[in-house]
Formats: structure tokens, C-alpha cells, sequence
């Protein structure tokens, strides 16, 4: 069915924005069709974003987590600072295609609004950041590099003040001003077609990492890995490694204070079914299906749901998901910034911290391909508050 | 009981037909249950119908409301507060059937249905006698899963329809609406506005075009003069955040007042 991975996906949304999100499929097909479209957007990845980003050999981290190879796909270095720019940059091309003048965003940790406002910055598209005000506080430094580059940062002050409350005005938002806005969400989340739009825009991740990993190995690696919290930088990631069976795959939730404590957001290993911001999926729910409020030290992975099609390739057995807590993730910071030289954002430290886990289960001999989604200058404030 | 010899879609188009029947436009009020708390509900759900609503919508509080302003957000985070659950909701729906033989909806977002479960939800409203169900979050294309359960049972799940909705789908869909037809009047979300949307006569007419149903006419209706612009127009109207505001600011007796007055106004 269109829009649908498995039983998961969909379109639940008000009728105001069915004719919206129709719209856009059609849009975003006929644009992925085009070779122009998608020359000018290889151009702007190239000389802008400053892809293909490396693959680094991290020696010291393979050694100090017992693996033989980790190569770290540097998301961290391209332009702006994290993955999430592949995303907005393709979405900015695509709404000025579409003739839409303004641009809405929801952010959590400041990385998607800050990606969002430097491509409607090149673009000349005016442009509003949704983000809570508790994640504001966590991370003032994204919202003034928002501000600068000529975005409206509008706070979202209801609920847990976090990512799914940005989400929930950026889409009241576009119910009111549908006919000439373009919504440019963030995750591999939300109603057909973002899931499919998202993931499209972020393959470009797996498509180098699976190059770059065949070139210095001489063959697939063993294990790739990458944080998941709406999960788009493992989706990109993954996508291009699905049909190699022999690559074990692994997603990273953020556990926050431990999955038995119910402070945490990983919505697949701590969550049930259910719908949440227009697609069925894993979500944090109590027993009368209300969305629970939910906790990570990192704001980019403080969502109580996930992508569909996670929910799909975990209900497969595609992919393996685990979730490691706020204090591996800041152990896992701490231990790339002394092996490797490297400051990682805290989304991507859960997966460093679950480099340990994967010698466990796979055995020292194996190479393993992370998803180093972004840097951690965001994260500095909050870093020197929990040491 | 007894309460099950009429159908959802009769008891809907029995409010409707008496309406019409005495010259005047329906008059749909929505509440959410648990505002301003679970003991003060079944009260102005009473007080309602002492103004003359036609029919009731019971609002079933969500968390993350994503078609609602302000108003209706914040009513439902009260509601959450006090622990309100979709059991609640059915309970006062039921009672007021019951006591009032009214026409009572249950409006609210589709994950607490889902939880509740579908065949648990049609039951529970063929039990209480509540005529039907409405979704903002379930547009037709996605409905599947609670008409597999509602249609059998007779329950009416109620579509909204809105000024962006095209004619080709508008053809395509309107033939399956069963009740009435829900009009969203303006593009956005719920909330009191001080004017009429221009969208809206338009929009009804050609929603006409397609259904012989009643349609009614909700989102940013709240004021006597709204109800006067939309005689001749519409079937009905649907009020909720005025209401809700109404209840905020004068309890029992301002929302009996207000349904009076847009009672009044709609008639001819």
C-alpha cells in the first residue's frame, strides 16, 4: 500500500492537508526524476555542503572498544555541522520548485533548524523554526546561529516543551497557511511522503559510507551502526546496506536514565504500536494511548516515536535496536574526544557507547561503520553540567 | 435497554430532521469531558441541552492535539490533568442518552480510540447509544480501520471535509458520508474568530453538490452573528472553543446563555 511500510506508515492527518501531502508526492517524484533537479542538488551537496564526507579509520577507538576496524562516516564535518543538512538542503530545492515562498521546521536539538534556515538562506525563502522552550534553553547557541541567518525561531511553550510540541505547532501551522508553505520536517518521521522523501535525501550517507567502507576494507563491512531517534541519519545510512544480508545492522535509542526507569525515548525497544503526528508506528504511550513525555541527555533524540519504516525493518529482524543511556552516551563522548581527537554531538555518542556491546555480540574481529551523525559544539553546555 | 433500536445515522439525521422541521439551523456544541474538571462535565453537557443543542460532541482529550488552537489545547491538557480517559467520556455520553435521549458524538484524536480498541469502541457505542465518531487525524484514505468495526455496528464515523478538499475527491468520498457532513469553515485549526471565513459559502455549496446529508459547519464559529451568515447556507453549526471559553468564564449559565443565543440566531 502507498505510504506504507509493512503496517506501519501512513497518512493520518486532517483533511486541510490531504490535498498537501498529495501535492508533494507528486512533487517529490517528479523531481527525483529530473536529472536537473538532481544535478543542482549534487552541485550544492559538493561545493556547499562539502560532500563526500570521509570515512575516518578511528585506531584508537577500535582499540579501546575491542573491535578490529571502526570507521566513523563523517557526517560531523560537512557544512553546518551534522547530517541534517542533505535533508533540508533537497526539501529547500524542492518547495522553491514547488513555488512555495515560506518554509516552516520544527528542530529539537537546534540541528534541523539550523540546516533549514542556512539552505532558505541560500535559497532567498523566508523561513520559521518551531522549536520548545526547553530545548532552547539547552541549546542557545542554535538558536541565535537560527536568528543570524535571517530565520524566525518561534517558541513552543505547551506540553514537554520539546520536539514533539514543535512538531505539533509546525503542523497547526501548516493546516492554517497550507496553500503557500512548505512544511520541511526534519526526521525520516511523520505522514507519507516525508518518510520516504527523508530517507531519499539522507541515502547519500550509506551510498559513500558503502564506497569509502569496500575501498579501504576490500570488502562490506560487518557491522553498521548509527543513533536513532526519529531516526533520519540511520535510515540514509542503512538504506544503502539493506540488501547486503551479510552486514549486520544496528540502531542506537537513547535509553536516557534506563529503560526501566521510563525516563528514556527509545520508542522501538521501550514502546508499543500506535499513531503520532500522522504515521503508525512505535510510540511512548500510556495505557489510554496519550503520548508520555519522554527524557534523553540529547535533545536531537528526545522524540516519543520513530520513523515507520524503523518500526518495519525492527519487526523484520532487518535491523537490531538497542538503546543506551545518558551516562554511556556521555562515557561514549568522552572516549572519541580522547582517542580520535573528535568532538562527537550527543545524539551520535550512543552510538560510540555501544561499540562495547558490539564486541560482545559480534566478537573483536569485525569491522564496524558508524554513522558519526554530527559535532558536539551544541553540546558543550550541557556536557560541563553533567561532569 | 432499548437504546439500540435506532441507529447512529437515525439518531443523527432525527436532530437534524427536527431542527429543519421548525424552520431553524442545528446547533452542535463540543466540550471537552474533564473541563474544567471530571465532576463539573456532566453538569454543562446538561446546561447544553437546556440551551437547545441539537446534538453534543463529547471532546476526548489528546496530548498532542495537532488540529486545535489554543482554547481546546488547553482544556485538554486540564482534562489529562485530572485523569480523564476515553471510558469517561463513554460514561457521560451514556448517561446522557439515557436521562436526555440526546444525540451525542464522540470527537477526539485517533491514537486513544486505536488504544481503546476499535471493536471495544463500536460496542461501547452501540451499548451507551452514541451516534457516532469524529477524527480530525483520519482523513478517509486511513479510516479503514475503525469503519471495518463502526459500519456493522451502525455507529457513524463523521468525515470533515475542507476548503482545500477538491471537487474530484469531494465526488469520490462524499457518496460513502454517512450522518452528516462536517465542513472545517476556514483553513486552521479550531478556535474562536472574530469573522467568517469567505472560504465558507463556496466551500458548502459545493460540498452540496455532492450529498444530500446535512451539513454543518464548525471551526472559528462561536459568535450569534457567525450562525445569522450561515442561514440558508448551512444545516448547521458546530461550536466548540467559544463554548469551552463560555464554560471558562461563566460556568453552567454563560454556555446555557451562548447555545440560546446561537439557537436563536439560526432560526429563521
Amino acid at each position: 500500500m502507498k505510504g506504507r511500510f509493512g503496517v506501519f506508515g501512513g497518512q493520518y492527518v486532517p483533511e486541510t492537508l490531504m490535498p498537501a501531502v498529495i501535492e508533494l508526492e507528486a512533487a517529490f517524484d517528479e523531481a527525483w526524476s529530473d536529472a536537473a533537479f538532481r544535478d543542482e542538488l549534487d552541485r550544492l551537496l559538493r561545493t556547499y555542503v562539502g560532500r563526500p564526507t570521509p570515512l575516518t579509520d578511528a585506531r584508537r577507538l577500535a582499540a579501546a572498544v575491542g573491535l578490529r576496524r571502526v570507521l566513523l562516516k563523517r557526517e560531523d564535518l560537512t557544512h553546518t555541522g551534522a547530517h541534517k543538512i542533505n535533508s533540508a538542503l533537497g526539501q529547500a530545492l524542492l518547495a522553491k520548485r514547488m513555488g512555495k515562498r515560506r518554509v516552516i521546521a520544527e528542530t529539537g536539538a537546534g540541528q534541523h533548524g539550523v540546516a533549514t534556515a542556512t539552505a532558505c538562506a541560500l535559497l532567498g525563502i523566508e523561513c520559521v523554526v518551531y522549536m520548545g522552550t526547553l530545548d532552547m534553553e539547552r541549546q542557545r547557541p542554535n538558536v541565535f546561529r537560527m536568528r543570524l541567518l535571517g530565520a524566525e525561531v518561534r517558541a513552543v511553550d505547551a506540553g514537554s516543551r520539546t520536539l514533539k510540541d514543535a512538531v505539533n505547532e509546525a503542523i497547526r501551522d501548516w493546516v492554517t497557511n497550507v496553500r503557500g508553505t512548505y512544511y520541511l520536517l526534519g526526521s525520516a518521521i511523520g505522514m507519507h511522503p516525508y518518510p520516504t522523501i527523508v530517507r531519499e535525501l539522507q541515502s547519500v550517507i550509506g551510498r559513500e559510507a558503502r564506497a569509502q567502507a569496500v575501498d579501504l576494507l576490500g570488502r562490506l563491512p560487518d557491522v553498521v551502526t548509527a543513533c536513532v531517534g526519529g531516526g533520519s541519519n540511520a535510515i540514509g545510512t542503512f538504506a544503502a546496506f539493506l540488501d547486503d544480508r551479510g552486514v549486520a545492522l544496528r540502531g542506537v535509542e537513547a535509553g536516557g536514565a534506563g529503560l526501566e526507569t521510563g525516563r528514556h525515548a527509545a520508542s522501538i525497544t521501550g514502546g508499543t504500536v500506535g499513531v503520532l503526528h500522522g504515521t503508525k508506528t512505535y510510540v511512548l504511550q500510556d495505557d489510554a494511548g496519550q503520548i508520555r513525555e519522554t527524557h534523553s541527555v540529547s535533545a536531537g533524540l528526545d522524540y516519543p516515536g520513530v520513523g515507520p519504516e524503523h518500526a518495519a525493518l525492527h519487526d523484520s529482524g532487518r535491523v537490531t535496536y538497542v538503546a543506551r543511556t545518558d551516562a554511556e552516551a556521555l562515557e561514549g563522548f568522552g572516549l572519541l574526544c580522547r582517542t580520535e581527537g573528535i568532538i562527537p554531538a550527543l545524539e551520535p555518542a550512543h552510538a560510540i557507547a555501544d561499540l562495547p556491546f558490539v564486541a560482545r555480540e559480534h566478537g573483536h574481529d569485525v569491522d564496524v561503520v558508524v554513522c558519526l551523525s554530527g559535532r558536539g559544539d551544541k553540546d558543550l553546555d550541557t556536557v560541563m553540567r553533567s561532569a | 435497554m432499548t437504546l439500540t433500536t435506532i441507529t447512529g445515522s437515525e439518531r443523527i439525521s432525527r436532530a437534524f430532521g427536527r431542527a429543519r422541521a421548525e424552520g431553524r439551523m442545528a446547533i452542535a456544541i463540543y466540550l471537552t469531558v474533564g473541563f474544567p474538571d471530571r465532576a463539573t462535565t456532566p453538569a454543562l453537557l446538561r446546561a447544553a441541552l437546556d440551551g437547545g443543542a441539537d446534538l453534543i460532541e463529547l471532546g476526548v482529550p489528546f496530548s498532542d492535539p495537532m488540529a486545535d488552537g489554543t482554547t481546546i489545547q488547553r482544556a485538554g491538557e486540564a482534562a489529562l490533568r485530572g485523569g480523564v480517559r476515553l471510558e469517561d467520556c463513554v460514561a457521560d455520553g451514556a448517561s446522557l442518552v439515557s436521562e436526555r435521549d440526546a444525540t451525542v458524538l464522540l470527537m477526539g484524536y485517533l491514537n486513544p480510540f486505536l488504544r481503546f480498541g476499535p471493536e471495544r469502541l463500536a460496542a461501547e457505542c452501540v451499548r451507551s447509544g452514541i451516534a457516532g465518531v469524529i477524527v480530525p487525524d483520519l482523513p478517509a484514505e486511513e479510516s479503514g480501520e475503525l469503519d471495518t468495526v463502526l459500519v456493522p455496528a451502525d455507529v457513524a464515523r463523521i468525515d470533515l471535509y475542507a476548503p482545500t478538499t477538491p471537487d474530484e475527491r469531494l465526488a469520490r468520498l462524499l457518496p460513502a458520508a454517512r450522518g452528516f457532513v462536517y465542513c472545517v469553515s476556514l483553513t486552521g485549526v479550531t478556535g474562536a474568530r472574530a469573522g467568517l471565513s469567505d472560504d465558507v459559502r463556496p466551500f458548502v455549496q459545493r460540498v452540496r453538490g455532492h450529498t444530500t446529508l446535512p451539513v454543518a459547519v464548525g471551526f472559528g464559529i462561536g459568535r450569534p452573528e457567525h450562525v445569522r451568515a450561515l442561514r440558508g447556507i448551512a444545516d448547521g453549526v458546530i461550536v466548540g472553543s467559544a463554548a469551552i471559553d463560555a464554560v471558562a468564564q461563566g460556568g453552567e449559565r454563560a454556555l446555557r446563555d451562548l447555545v440560546r443565543s446561537l439557537r436563536e440566531a439560526g432560526a429563521a
